[in-house]
């Protein structure tokens, strides 16, 4: 595995742990397909996939795969004990009822109003936003998972967005492989720090205005990745 | 009124120059391959497509054709002649959050001309629309969907065109079975009135004009 595959294992394992006992859970492309891989033991999650199924099973072997069985990426996926399938105005009913847990989602930009951008960069042809808006609006908790910076080293979190928006005010945690934040109450707020960098580094790759909590945790989470 | 049995060849041709068809389908999982390529082979052109995506393999190739006018979906970033043709100016393309995609459709079957949804407040796909706040929330007012024609993929029909689907190949076929004045649906199998569980009917042949099978 090498650095950025890392940091992206790094990422999901951590928001990985943001995840209940028996919650219902859809996870997002990119990064957050990695987190049902580092589900706590001890903690029971139920996956949805939005194209209209519960209880999503690992990718299965390649001669046992149906390509009639498939999640919102696409992907070849398995049925556990319990798992129903729906059509997808009920699947969206699951998200904008308020009857999922929590989505793990990507981002290209968060604001420290707990604002996502995620579907769309300025200039670029992108033609649609799937199903992400009606995700991160319905979800009980969102749960961003990305990198702190771009590929170019460019600023994610910021005092507002400058892509177009995926929805407003509605991220409650975001994780990055230097710290994780939670918004409370219009409020992002610093919960924990990698001790490979100093609040002085975070800050300055940070322009978002955030607190930091009295209780802060500094943690290793880059063991062996330098 | 039961539903009668056709060709692809023949059932598409209720899909006139001008007519709105939706289809259903997410990737390639339940889309009406026979039936898409039926209508490709018929050139019918000036369409409007209703569908969430548009794969290359299925109706990609009526866009290839020029035979779409218009698509309103949620996602056709996955298909480069979508977004060649759309960025050349040979089609117009409406974006909808799928969630809102989906509701559309139903409500469109169920009678009910618009709908309040928080899906896109204050995002760049609510701009034009009326936006109304409930308890302290802001909404977005969205229309409706309806199509003249629904090409729809199930897994097996009874002979009065009740319908099963197949494990994530059901996605939008059953709302769109609801939302067109016609609907064509494409079966692996036709059985016998009463072989179907009537608890396990997903769709009741009340929504279902044709039925196609190989």
């Amino acid at each position: 595995m090498n650095r950025k595959e890392r940091i992206r294992h790094i990422i999901a394992k951590r928001a990985a742990r943001e995840l209940r006992d028996g919650d219902v859970v859809n996870l997002g492309i990119g990064i957050p397909t990695l987190v049902s891989d580092y589900i706590p033991p001890g903690v029971t999650v139920h996956f949805h996939t939005e194209n209209g199924m519960l209880e999503v099973g690992p990718t299965p072997p390649p001669d046992r795969a149906d390509p009639q069985l498939i999640n919102a990426s696409r992907q070849p996926i398995s049925e556990l004990p319990g798992a129903s399938y729906f059509d997808s105005g009920l699947s969206f009913a699951i998200m904008r009822g308020g009857h999922l847990d929590a989505t793990v989602i990507g981002a290209l930009q968060v604001s420290q109003k707990g604002d996502l951008a995620s579907w769309a960069i300025p200039g670029k042809p992108i033609l649609g936003v799937g199903g992400a808006m009606d995700l991160v609006v319905g979800a009980k908790r969102v749960i961003v998972a990305t990198t702190h910076q771009t590929k170019d080293g460019q600023p994610k979190i910021l005092p507002e967005c400058t892509y177009p928006l995926t929805a407003r005010e509605e991220v409650d945690v975001l994780v990055t492989e230097h710290a994780v934040f939670r918004f409370e109450k219009g409020k992002m707020i610093l919960v924990e720090i990698g001790d490979h960098l100093t609040l002085e580094d975070l800050k300055s790759i940070t322009p978002a205005e955030y607190e930091i909590h009295p209780h802060l945790k500094v943690v290793n989470r880059w063991e062996g990745l330098e | 009124m039961p539903a009668i049995r056709k060709t692809a060849e023949e059932a598409i041709r209720l899909i006139k120059p001008g007519s709105t068809v939706m289809v259903g389908g997410f990737g390639l999982s339940g889309a009406p391959l026979r039936l898409i390529d039926a209508l490709e082979k018929a050139g019918v052109r000036e369409l409007t497509v209703i569908s969430d995506n548009i794969e290359r393999q299925s109706l990609g190739k009526l866009v290839r054709a020029g035979m779409v006018k218009k698509a309103i979906g949620t996602y056709f970033t996955t298909n480069p002649d979508v977004v060649e043709a759309y960025y050349a100016g040979k089609i117009e393309v409406e974006l909808l959050p799928q969630g809102t995609f989906c509701e559309a459709i139903r409500a469109g079957g169920s009678g009910i001309p618009a709908f309040y949804t928080p899906t896109a407040a204050g995002t760049d796909l609510a701009k034009g629309k009326e936006i109304r706040y409930f308890d302290g929330r802001p909404y977005v007012l969205e229309r409706a969907l309806r199509g003249d024609v629904s090409l729809i993929r199930a897994h097996k029909a009874d002979e009065l065109g009740n319908l099963v689907y197949y494990k994530t190949a059901r996605n939008f076929n059953p709302l769109m079975a609801m939302a067109s004045d016609w609907v064509i649906a494409e079966v692996d199998e036709i059985v016998p009135a009463g072989s179907l569980d009537p608890e396990a009917i997903v769709t009741p042949h009340v929504f279902v004009d044709i039925l196609v099978t190989e």
